[in-house]
């Protein structure tokens, strides 16, 4: 039964053609550039790309390109596109990245980073921090209560979710799914009594997700979190794969699979709350960015998250960039997009695993 | 790696208070091929649990080579004792060859990658179970049999001196069956093989050990413990045994209810 020299010959007819990994890889970098450029291109005043590229070349270096344009351009690209741009992209980023790390910690692929709860508790926070009108913090009131919320949310879902030092899965999702129920209906009550028409409207838009007037101070923060957990869950990707294989096998290969699930779940809910804290509740990003990366690249992590990583940035950039841009002047709330997107997708990829 | 001396000592698990494993104690030689059967419940499975560390003994201990398995860290667990277990499935898109190469996770820290040793590895057990074909094909629309060999392959590739099979001919073929447990015992390695045919059990094994209500209840070469009074009380069907003259492989027959009715409960 062993025919060892021929191996790599049976390999060689076996192998499913798939596209380059590194051409992929090059390919959504290119994507998430050229998405970036349209971004900051679109707009109120619309500029040509190479009015872009020379501003942004020009601002890392002055030697790079010369200035042609006008001082109000300039600003337009710096000041006011390029960080909500960028935003829109660590936003996207996080959201995928999460979503593919919680379908392989609670073993389902239907799994979605709003699924811990962790988005209904961000909503809370900035809900109480609206109706109240609280401005303690200045700029900074909103998210740091929406990360609060978020925070809370977590505790809570991980103790519900713990018996006797262990954390099943199904456990997890159940009270992930009850903690938002209960805290999505607070938020409700929050908005139905505050009794002012203005503050219910910026609420309930906060709660639909937006990026509208993100400023640069609002960037630093979500995007550190989302690079530091990204490379904490590129460090895991191995594991990451046990956990695929089942829990008793990941045990068998090593994994202390409750000690790892539950600090990988930490780690998750910190990131999906800082994003959530600026971006508002954006579904079903985290949902379907992991299912395509895996048809293109396969499940294996090592190769799937940067992907990931790269196909959200591109995909909340445009998406972003239809929401501003579709019924220009208005602005329309970018998690109603991604949830008239994401509703059909998940219906398919249900009826799909159906059929096999 | 060296085939390694298991020892189990005195091991009970209780799980919401009902004893599934009580006061069981094995030994296996290094080299040994020791069968595990039973009836179902008999606690088979939950035994060998134990030893791959998926479930923690309420009592007793587990050594190989002397180190107690639940006080060394899980990774180098997993380079010295392999586990096959029953045949899981998971709805993503990992290929057969993704899954093997998880075998090679234990030698592995963060961010290291897989080498060309690695790659070797794995399309080596690929081969040895008859799968190199099926390297990039989705582990999920594997047939049952395929995925069992994938299982198997995945636990060579771990490159461990001990083995843990939980039913691992279930799906398989009469001929991979053959293949499967007469790959185990060329490899050399110590193996504890939980099994439900006792003709293989016989016929691959040194040993049989005889579970039944989650205590032992025979241990000994094949030849003594498959006797017809073991099956009638283990598992209260009526057998004939015959032993083969040469090889004194023990051989059952079953003889169906239709015809010959013992006294005492039916088996259902």
């Amino acid at each position: 039964m062993t025919r060892v020299a021929e191996a790599p010959a049976a390999l060689a007819g076996a192998r499913r053609i798939r596209v380059p990994y590194t051409l992929v890889l090059t390919l959504l970098g290119l994507g998430v550039g050229a998405a970036a450029t349209a971004a900051i291109a679109v707009g109120s005043v619309p500029l040509p790309p190479g009015d872009v590229w020379g501003i942004l070349l020009h601002r890392l270096h002055p030697a790079l390109a010369e200035p042609t344009w006008t001082a109000v351009r300039e600003t337009i690209v710096l000041d006011v596109r390029l960080p909500r741009v960028l935003l829109c992209g660590v936003v996207g980023a996080g959201l995928s990245v999460c979503g593919m790390a919680l379908q392989a910690l609670v073993r389902n692929p239907l799994a979605d980073p709003m699924l811990l709860g962790v988005s209904s508790g961000a909503t809370v926070g900035a809900v109480l921090v609206l109706v109240l009108g609280v401005t303690l913090l200045g700029m900074f009131t909103l998210p740091v209560a929406a990360f609060c919320g978020a925070f809370l949310a977590l505790v809570l879902v991980y103790f519900l979710a713990r018996s006797g030092g262990r954390m099943t899965t199904v456990r997890l999702v159940l009270s992930g799914v009850a903690t938002a129920e209960v805290l999505s209906a607070i938020a409700g009550y929050l908005v139905i009594t505050s009794g002012d028409p203005h503050k219910t409207e910026s609420a309930f838009r906060w709660m639909l997700g937006g990026l509208a007037g993100t400023t640069w101070d609002l960037v630093w923060i979500p995007a550190s979190a989302v690079l530091l957990g990204t490379a904490v869950l590129l460090g895991v990707s191995r594991p990451l794969n046990l956990l695929l294989a089942g829990e008793e096998a990941a045990a068998s290969l090593g994994l202390n699979v409750h000690r790892f699930r539950a600090t990988l779940f930490v780690v998750v809910a910190l990131m999906v709350g800082a994003v959530v804290a600026v971006s508002g509740a954006i579904g079903f990003v985290g949902l379907m960015m992991p299912h395509m990366v895996r048809l293109l690249v396969g499940a294996d992590h090592r190769r799937a998250l940067p992907a990931v990583a790269l196909l959200g940035a591109g995909f909340l950039i445009l998406t972003d960039l239809a929401a501003r841009s579709l019924i220009a002047p208005e602005e329309i709330p970018i998690g109603i997009l991604t949830a008239l997107a994401g509703g059909p997708f998940f219906l398919w990829l249900m009826r799909r695993r159906a059929a096999r | 790696m060296k085939p390694a001396a298991l020892r189990a000592e005195n091991i009970s698990v209780m799980v919401g208070g009902r004893p599934l494993v009580q006061d069981v104690s094995l030994e296996v030689a290094p080299g040994e091929v020791v069968a595990l059967v039973g009836p179902n419940g008999a606690g088979k499975s939950t035994l060998l649990r134990t030893f791959y560390r998926a479930v923690r003994p309420t009592s007793g201990r587990i050594l190989l080579d002397g180190d107690d398995i639940w006080l060394m860290p899980g990774k180098l667990l997993a380079r010295r004792l392999a586990a096959v277990l029953q045949e899981a499935s998971g709805e993503f898109e990992l290929t057969v060859y993704d899954v093997v190469a998880m075998g090679r996770s234990p030698y592995k820290r963060a961010f290291q990658g897989d080498d060309a040793d690695d790659r070797e590895i794995v399309l080596g057990s690929l081969d040895a179970l008859d799968v190199v074909r099926l390297a990039d094909a989705p582990f999920d629309r594997l047939s049952g049999g395929e995925k069992q060999r994938v299982l198997i392959a995945r636990a060579l590739a771990q490159r461990t001196g001990t083995m843990v099979l939980d039913e691992p001919t279930n799906h398989l073929d009469l001929r991979h069956q053959l293949d499967a447990l007469r790959l185990v015992r060329r490899l050399g390695v110590t193996a504890v093989v939980a099994l439900h045919d006792l003709n293989l059990a016989a016929a691959f094994c040194d040993r049989i050990c005889v579970l039944n209500a989650g205590r032992p209840v025979a241990d000994g070469p094949p030849a003594e413990v498959i006797t017809p009074e073991l099956l009638a009380e283990v598992y209260q069907v009526t057998a004939e045994v015959s032993v083969d003259p040469d090889t004194k492989i023990p051989q059952v027959s079953v003889v169906p209810e239709l015809f010959h009715r013992p006294t005492g409960e039916r088996p259902c």
